[in-house]
């Protein structure tokens, strides 16, 4: 048993990468479903829009790095209009069935033959992220504490990403405490309630959509520079419905709650992975083969959150006394 | 009802004098109405749930819309509110002409709302709930929001004046509880506190006493007459019919979508029209001698224009 393989993987997914963008779209969802009830379930398109914006600009059409992004941030708002126009004046429901077929739509068409040109199919396109890494101020080399440690590329898409996180925290927490959050979320209990009283709900929730697209594109963004590349199937829906179990993970409608839930479902992930191959490997285990670990990690973590979901419904960080309030 | 005669306040008096000598007749014009509707309709399939030819609601009085069950009054209350889009009509508030309009706007006009099913919203609290109505607030601009310093003072201004409401509704004990905690008569007082919040002209209230203990009650009655004493119109839906005596000054009655009488609450129970609606045309009630005569006048003339070539069945249906 390799216990500081372990320890230290597990350590390094509470801060890396997958934490980073995952939090990031949780960040999206949670003020579009956990403040205004909007089921978005296409986050996984904003992503890829945002990702794949920068990434043609720079690759396919050779354009600066920044020009990559601004093209990222405007396809992920005029996305967020195309699919709010026709929806938002409806029921709740009908925001879920759109999105999540738009969001396969986005992916179909990434990977398409047809725009093999532009996308670069299902290999998807590479060879973009120079830009970005030209900025980095850190010299070549290893950093961290012991044994665990990043190279500097990695390290600077790290720094980037959490700052990019608190910059979205801070932000949330700011509008939230405003009498724009309190609309939001007279929205998310009664709609017709928060009409009658004055206020245009379909504006409100158009915004909530756009402001939710837009941070969850950033994690698009942080996603694409970290590999340096990006291929079409990452955003497919299970990206979104992750995001979605983080939110109720962490506690929705909590600032904090979509950061935690992030960094805990890729630590659960990745210490049952790990601890289980290592259990295989040594022998404790000899009912399943070290390929059978990938998809048990799920089941078990899908078991964990079924308990959570039991025995504290309002997530982590969540207030129990709202809980209470449905049960009524 | 009649207890309070003697101290009777002015604005009741005053309203009581608008309606003085105005005929029992469907559609008969005030004289100051805050709200003109005319020839509104709305069909769900072949169903006509609205059809009202005209109407009007005078200013500064307390005019309940009563009615059998299914007559058409909530549907009435939302397309007038902006909730539901009427097929047909037109109607003005204030001389503005609102149909079309979307139900927020209609709300800033200051045609307020409350629902037959209490929306409180559960998850804010009271004093959150409160906050919520005020009108052009700084803060609710996304741009804005960010910068705290910019609505601060406005939102010290709105939490005064909700506390001042919530002190006059009795729930400024609840004011930091959730509105889901509340009682479901607390939560009638918070929806009607809170459109208060939004500075309306007319308060229109769906069914304000569905669901609310008779303890209640009565203080529910006096806000509602209070509404009146600030110069506010009101106009509810009701079923209680003692409490429809008890404070309105005008009563309008629909049935099967249409308005089928008007009056003061004292005679309107007694019109054959309102009878006919809430008991049937031909309840086998034993006949009174003026009603026997009618009928008699009603065959006797049906014989004369049979008489005259014109055939009863189109009479019959021309009524």
């Amino acid at each position: 048993m390799d216990w500081t393989t372990i320890f230290v993987t597990t350590v390094e997914a509470a801060i890396g990468l997958e934490t980073v963008v995952y939090a990031l779209a949780a960040i999206g969802i949670n003020i579009q479903f956990g403040y205004t009830g909007l089921l978005n379930f296409g986050q996984a398109a904003f992503l890829g829009v945002a990702a794949y914006g920068l990434a043609v600009t720079v690759a396919t059409f050779g354009l600066p790095f920044w020009l990559g992004i601004v093209i990222g941030l405007i396809a992920t708002v005029i996305l967020a209009f195309l699919l709010g126009i026709p929806t938002l004046q409806l029921r709740a429901d009908y925001l879920a069935i759109v999105t999540i077929a738009a969001a396969e739509i986005v992916r179909l068409v990434f990977r398409s033959v047809a725009f093999k040109d532009v996308f670069g199919g299902s290999d998807g396109r590479q060879g973009f992220s120079d830009g970005f890494y030209a900025l980095n101020p850190f010299p070549r080399g290893e950093y961290g504490i012991g044994p665990i440690g990043f190279n500097e590329r990695v390290l600077w898409i790290l720094v980037v990403g959490w700052i990019l996180i608190v910059l979205a925290c801070l932000l949330v927490y700011l509008l939230m405490k405003s009498p724009w959050g309190r609309v939001l979320k007279a929205i998310r209990e009664d709609e017709d309630a928060v009409r009658s009283l004055g206020k245009s709900v379909f504006s409100y929730k158009m915004q909530s959509l756009v402001l939710g697209g837009v941070i969850g594109c950033l994690g698009g963004f942080v996603y694409a520079l970290g590999n340096a590349s990006v291929q079409p199937d990452v955003f497919g829906t299970e990206l979104t419905f992750y995001a979605y179990t983080i939110v109720i993970l962490g506690g929705a409608a909590r600032v904090l709650g979509p950061v935690l839930g992030a960094a805990i479902f890729w630590v659960l992930l990745v210490f049952i992975g790990n601890t289980l191959s290592e259990l295989v490997a040594a022998g404790y285990i000899t009912f399943m083969t070290t390929t059978q670990v990938g998809p048990v990690r799920f089941m078990l973590v899908g078991l964990g959150l079924v308990l959570l979901l039991i025995f504290r419904p309002q997530g982590i960080f969540g207030d129990k006394r709202e809980i209470a309030i449905d049960a009524r | 009802m009649h207890a309070d005669e003697g101290t009777t306040p002015s604005s009741r008096k005053a309203a009581l004098a608008a309606f003085a000598g105005l005929p029992s007749e469907p559609g008969v014009p005030k004289p100051d109405p805050i709200l003109v509707v005319d020839k509104v309709v709305r069909r769900f399939g072949g169903l006509t749930a609205v059809n009202v030819d005209h109407v009007e609601i005078q200013r500064g009085s307390i005019t309940a819309l009563i009615g059998p069950n299914g007559a058409g009054k909530t549907t009435f209350f939302n397309q007038l509110t902006g909730f539901d889009t009427a097929d047909a009509g037109e109607w003005t508030f204030n001389g503005r002409k609102m149909n079309g309009v979307p139900a927020h706007k209609v709300a800033r006009h200051g045609m307020v709302r409350t629902f037959q099913l209490t929306k409180a919203l559960s998850k804010l609290t009271v004093m959150e709930n409160m906050r919520l109505g005020a009108q052009g607030q700084r803060g609710e601009n996304f741009f804005n929001a960010l910068i705290p310093s910019l609505w601060r003072g406005q939102e010290d201004e709105i939490t005064e004046r909700a506390e001042k409401l919530l002190a006059r509704f009795k729930l400024d004990a609840k004011s930091e509880d959730f509105a889901g905690s509340l009682s479901g008569g607390q939560r009638k007082l918070l929806e009607m506190a809170r459109a208060l919040m939004v500075g309306p002209e007319l308060v229109m209230l769906d069914e304000p006493m569905a669901g609310v203990n008779p303890a209640l009650t009565q203080s529910l009655l006096g806000h509602v007459k209070d509404l009146r004493e600030q110069g506010m119109t009101v106009l509810f839906v009701e079923h209680d019919m003692d409490m429809v005596r008890d404070i309105s000054d005008w009563v309008i009655v629909m049935a099967q979508g249409a308005v089928i009488s008007e009056g003061p609450p004292d005679t309107i129970m007694s019109d054959p029209r309102v009878i006919d609606a809430y008991l049937g045309a031909h309840h086998d009630a034993p006949l009174s001698a003026e009603e026997l005569e009618e009928q008699l006048h009603e065959a006797e003339a049906e014989l004369q224009a049979e008489a005259e070539g014109t055939p009863a069945s189109t009479k019959e249906a021309a009524e």
